[in-house]
């Protein structure tokens, strides 16, 4: 990886020869998993607690001391958290945006990465300037203007204008562009000795390289695109449309003029963090994997 | 490098075009409204524009309000990332260390990340809540001192770099491990034959080898925290207490959309979309250095 | 190759979906659709989708559809974006800091208008003058009232009984409020005297309006655009520092802007707030303890008791919709400012009954009687003597001037600045917002 660890290698062919290879105390052991079993613990209390609450009735949540272990009324808390925000429309609007945010942004992005790293055309580096430039400009910047682009192209409170704008900055075709640039030159040799034009060498060749990478991309956008809330608050006019985050802050009170029901606060949040949760934990070995290879 | 290409003189047009296409439509065009707002004095409804030329430019870079919120962006961006990356980094090495249930301790590491940062906010507001929250309730069997982030600038702020923080660990967790995983295990022999302990070793040798990724990590992690943050001083402080954890970027949503100044936000617009152009040439120049590097 | 197949059949699979979902065509309705914005969230909301309903239900034209938009700000935010886009919703509920933005806009339809084009009669001399002078220009009804509350003082009863204070007499004047807390403190009934809820609407406008001091020249901003404020006078001064020397002892506790603060009373942390008496349904609903209220206190002399001023929002028309649809809003309106409906509203949700005739049936049916909190809050909107200094504020950029209120505030109440450091520093800020505002509307 770098000078220093070449350094070590050398010195480990000379040493290995030397002496036998020593194994680390048990004891370390111990006190290692200890150390994280703390630190999950201090992870994962607010979810633990954030849970706890959401089973809980109102009574016991303004409780003094606070209670910290699970109650019993879990099924009531969801359902109507459930009904008051109309959660199953909006996690079905909130599952239909992060998809297609997730998988049309990989397309795109592959596709233009694709070009720029093997194509030599007129406009190249205009092309990938100009697209890098977008690189992580965050929404509320270009929000108002964004909205009156959408308003004239008619797309307010639609599914495409919810997904379409938050597919134009270029974090992803970036990552494929190095991604790209890391696959060796032999292989578009080859694959051009062997009569493949471009579109096949994308399919047959690249393609299959890129799962890793397109797995750890699609759980980092559909998260980006679950997790929204401003965007989604401005160009969703109908409770049809809205989306699961948004859901959440309506079972906030903030006119002030009313008591704030945190169990059912709590419920709601737990209904909306669960999909984006579950996609990490189901992915994970891909996400880690696709991460380090389009890193380096 | 001479890199193989192919010769087609219709095709990479085709193939840029969706993305170009977008980025042109939602982005640029946008931008150059923006822009274009920020040199002009808009009444809320549109329907009055006067030209006022830089003025909203000046008028910002004479307020403190803006500096201080310049400030509070780069405290809490700092906060965020020492604490998600050093944190992640520890976690990792710990993780990574000769013993079983690497897997299920991952899985444990890295969920935090898919939680939205307004929920996690949320989650956080009511651990903090003055009156009903956990965490005042067990402190103040320890100390007198009321942690009211209402009024205490300072606890607000720590609130928020917490909550974010929380939600940045899986991310940095996952590079770190991997990372860590790909330190050749040799490597690692060596340093035991020699004698070092654990910290000796973490110090001379895992920290420089992973040095690249902890760079990369924290220019992501500042860049995140400085700039889509808005969701959790949203949720949770709304830039309060006074303007404590007012960041830039809630200020320019709080005067465009709350207070209907798009002048002025418009400037602001254009004064953050410098900056960020500004720190993707830096990550840009550092990736590129990281690829010869090899 | 399988994986690349499995993936485009997902792909289409997710396209497909999602054109699915957008086509679904939605139940047509002959009805004539009335899109109305508003920002009620938990029983409030409720509260104005049954309403919605029972106006639906008793007509066959048309359809109200009532359309939870975001917070006051992101709902008033999102109706001119959408204005802009003449998109606009018919009606939008806007509160009482946008009125001066929405009065000048040019992108409204005034109500008394609405109504005489189509020549619907309304009784406007029958609603309560407090309220109908916030909203009104040159005697012209603006904006509909649509939830109007006023600032009160409630009291936790027990806590009273407890330190040994008289449990049916609220404190009347601010001395008697120091008095009271500090007996109650001494005897550990409670934690703390009194909290606040909106610190710049209940502290500094009420009180201002409630003492017959002006908040602003040219009349609170009545008679015209170049205003400063006066909140760094004397008066204002003195009330801010007295509150920051109250924080010191737990007299007073700050608990935050908006609502924020509510936990403290419910809780029994404190023994008195003073918050918007839309608050008397939730705290029916969710106080434990016995509590009563009563009038906001007074300083007493020198200073005259005048009225408060009224807080909320009410219903803004938006201009250029169609002549139908006008005439579905128009009769929604009336609608919901029939006795009938007054009388529902006010009781489900505690906000005022805005019509006289509203009010004399609730007096007729003994309500008051069994609610006299309610009592409380139109008494003192309508009881005292109205002065040209409480009858309400009209300010541009008046959301960003509150904001700048109660920031300072915070400033003083963490001790970083003295009362009169943070009111002068308000003040200059707040004049430059006004400054600006009056530019930006050039009339």
């Amino acid at each position: 990886m770098s000078a220093v660890g070449a350094g070590q290698l050398e010195r480990v062919r000379v040493v290995e020869v030397a002496a036998p290879r020593k194994k680390p105390f048990p004891s370390n052991a111990v006190v290692i998993h200890a150390l994280l079993f703390a630190c999950i613990a201090v992870v994962a209390f607010p979810l633990y607690y954030a849970f706890v609450i959401s089973t809980q009735d109102i009574q016991e949540v303004v409780q003094r001391p606070p209670r910290l272990i699970p109650s019993s009324h879990l099924l009531e808390n969801y359902a109507q958290a459930w009904r008051k925000a109309h959660m199953g429309r909006m996690l079905l609007n909130s599952l239909v945006m992060a998809v297609a945010v997730a998988v049309g942004k990989i397309v795109i992005s592959m596709l233009s990465a694709f070009a720029i790293v093997y194509f030599d055309f007129r406009g190249r580096m205009l092309c990938f300037w100009t697209i890098f430039v977008t690189l992580m400009l965050p929404v509320p910047v270009r929000l108002m203007s964004t909205y009156e682009v959408v308003g004239t192209l008619g797309w307010i409170n639609t599914y495409q204008g919810l997904a379409i704008p938050l597919m134009a900055s270029a974090t992803a075709t970036f990552l494929f562009r190095q991604f790209y640039l890391t696959i060796p030159n032999e292989l578009a040799e080859a694959a051009q000795l062997d009569g493949a034009g471009p579109i096949r060498f994308l399919f047959q060749f690249l393609l299959p390289l890129s799962w890793a990478n397109i797995a750890a991309l699609f759980v980092v956008l559909f998260i980006f695109g679950w997790n929204q809330y401003l965007w989604p608050l401005l160009i969703t006019n109908t409770e049809a449309m809205r989306t699961v985050v948004i859901g959440l802050e309506e079972l906030i009170p903030r006119t002030g003029t009313e008591l704030p029901t945190w169990n059912l606060i709590m419920a709601g949040a737990m209904m909306a963090l669960l999909p984006p949760v579950a996609i990490i934990i189901f992915m994970q070995r891909w996400f880690v994997k696709g991460l380090i290879e389009s890193e380096k | 490098m001479q890199r193989t290409v192919f010769r087609s003189w219709w095709l990479p047009y085709v193939l840029v075009f969706p993305q170009m296409a977008v980025t042109m439509i939602f982005f640029f065009w946008p931008a150059l409204k923006s822009l274009q707002l920020s040199l002009y004095r808009v009444s809320p409804f549109g329907d009055s524009m006067t030209f006022v030329g830089l003025g909203n430019f000046t008028k910002l870079l004479a307020d403190p309000e803006y500096y201080r919120s310049v400030v509070n962006s780069l405290v809490f961006a700092a906060g965020v990332t020492v604490l998600a990356v050093a944190g992640a980094l520890v976690l990792a090495a710990l993780a990574t260390q000769k013993i079983r249930g690497l897997a299920a301790y991952r899985t444990l590491l890295l969920w935090p990340y898919g939680i939205a940062p307004p929920v996690a906010g949320i989650i956080f507001l009511f651990i903090f809540h003055p009156t009903y929250g956990v965490l005042p309730y067990f402190l103040s069997f320890v100390t007198a001192y009321e942690f009211n982030w209402l009024l205490k600038g300072w606890v607000a702020l720590t609130l928020v770099i917490a909550a974010t923080a929380w939600t940045h660990l899986g991310y940095n967790i996952a590079f770190f491990i991997a990372g860590l995983l790909a330190i050749p295990g040799a490597v690692m022999e060596a340093a035991d034959v020699d004698g070092a302990g654990p910290v000796r070793r973490f110090r001379s040798i895992v920290f420089p080898l992973v040095s690249p990724i902890t760079f990369y990590l924290v220019v992501l992690n500042m860049v995140f925290a400085f700039f889509e943050s808005f969701g959790v001083i949203d949720a949770v402080t709304k830039g309060g207490p006074g303007d404590a954890t007012m960041i830039m970027v809630y200020k320019l949503y709080k005067d465009g959309f709350i207070g209907l100044n798009l002048g002025s936000s418009g400037a602001q617009s254009v004064i953050l979309m410098a900056l960020v152009i500004g720190l993707t040439m830096l990550q840009f120049r550092f990736a590129e250095k990281k690829v010869t590097y090899r | 190759m399988p994986r690349t197949k499995t993936v485009w059949r997902s792909i289409t699979g997710a396209v497909a979906l999602s054109a699915l979902v957008a086509l679904a065509p939605s139940p047509a309705s002959a009805k004539t659709e009335i899109q109305f914005w508003h920002a009620m969230t938990g029983q409030l909301g409720d509260a104005t989708n049954e309403l919605v309903r029972q106006f639906n239900e008793s007509q066959s034209e048309y359809e109200v559809k009532p359309l939870r938009k975001g917070t006051y700000p992101e709902t008033l935010t999102a109706a001119i974006a959408a204005y802009r886009q003449r998109q606009a919703p018919n009606i939008v509920q806007v509160f009482e800091a946008g009125t001066q933005t929405m009065m000048l806009s040019g992108a409204v339809h005034p109500v008394y208008q609405l109504f005489k084009e189509q020549e619907i009669a309304m009784d406007w001399k029958d609603f309560i003058a407090p309220v109908v002078g916030y909203y009104s220009k040159d005697g012209n009804l603006y904006s509909m009232p649509f939830n109007s509350s006023t600032p009160i003082f409630y009291y936790n009863k027990d806590v009273f009984q407890k330190a040994g204070l008289d449990p049916a007499k609220p404190p009347q004047t601010w001395k008697q409020v120091e008095e009271y807390s500090k007996k109650i403190i001494a005897s550990g009934a409670a934690k703390c005297g009194f909290s606040t809820g909106w610190p710049s609407w209940t502290m500094v406008e009420n009180m201002h309006a409630w003492h017959d001091q002006p908040f602003a020249t040219r009349r609170n901003g009545f008679d015209g655009l170049d205003v400063q404020l006066l909140i760094n006078k004397e008066f204002g001064v003195k009330h801010v520092s007295q509150l920051a020397a109250w924080q010191k002892d737990n007299v007073y506790s700050y608990g935050g802007r908006t609502g924020t603060a509510d936990p403290k009373f419910v809780n029994g942390e404190c023994a008195m707030y003073i918050q918007s008496s839309a608050l008397i349904g939730g705290f029916t609903r969710g106080v434990k303890f016995a509590w009563g209220s009563g009038q906001l206190p007074h300083w007493g002399p020198p200073y005259a008791k005048a009225t408060s001023i009224i807080g909320g929002a009410t219903l803004w028309i938006m201009k250029g919709k169609p002549a139908n649809e006008n005439r579905g809003t128009a009769k929604f309106l009336k609608f919901i400012s029939e006795t009938n409906q007054q009388m529902w509203w006010h009781v489900t949700t505690g906000y005022l009954a805005i019509s006289n005739s509203a009010v004399k049936n609730l007096e007729a049916g003994y309500h008051f009687k069994k609610n006299p909190d309610q009592w409380t809050a139109f008494a003192q909107l309508t009881r005292g003597k109205a002065t040209a200094n409480s009858q309400g504020l009209r300010l541009g950029n008046f959301v960003q001037i509150r904001d700048v209120i109660e920031s300072e505030l915070e400033n003083i109440f963490a001790g970083k600045k003295t009362a009169k450091q943070g009111l002068d520093d308000a003040v200059a800020k707040s004049n430059d917002l006004l400054k600006e505002f009056a530019a930006a509307n050039k009339q």
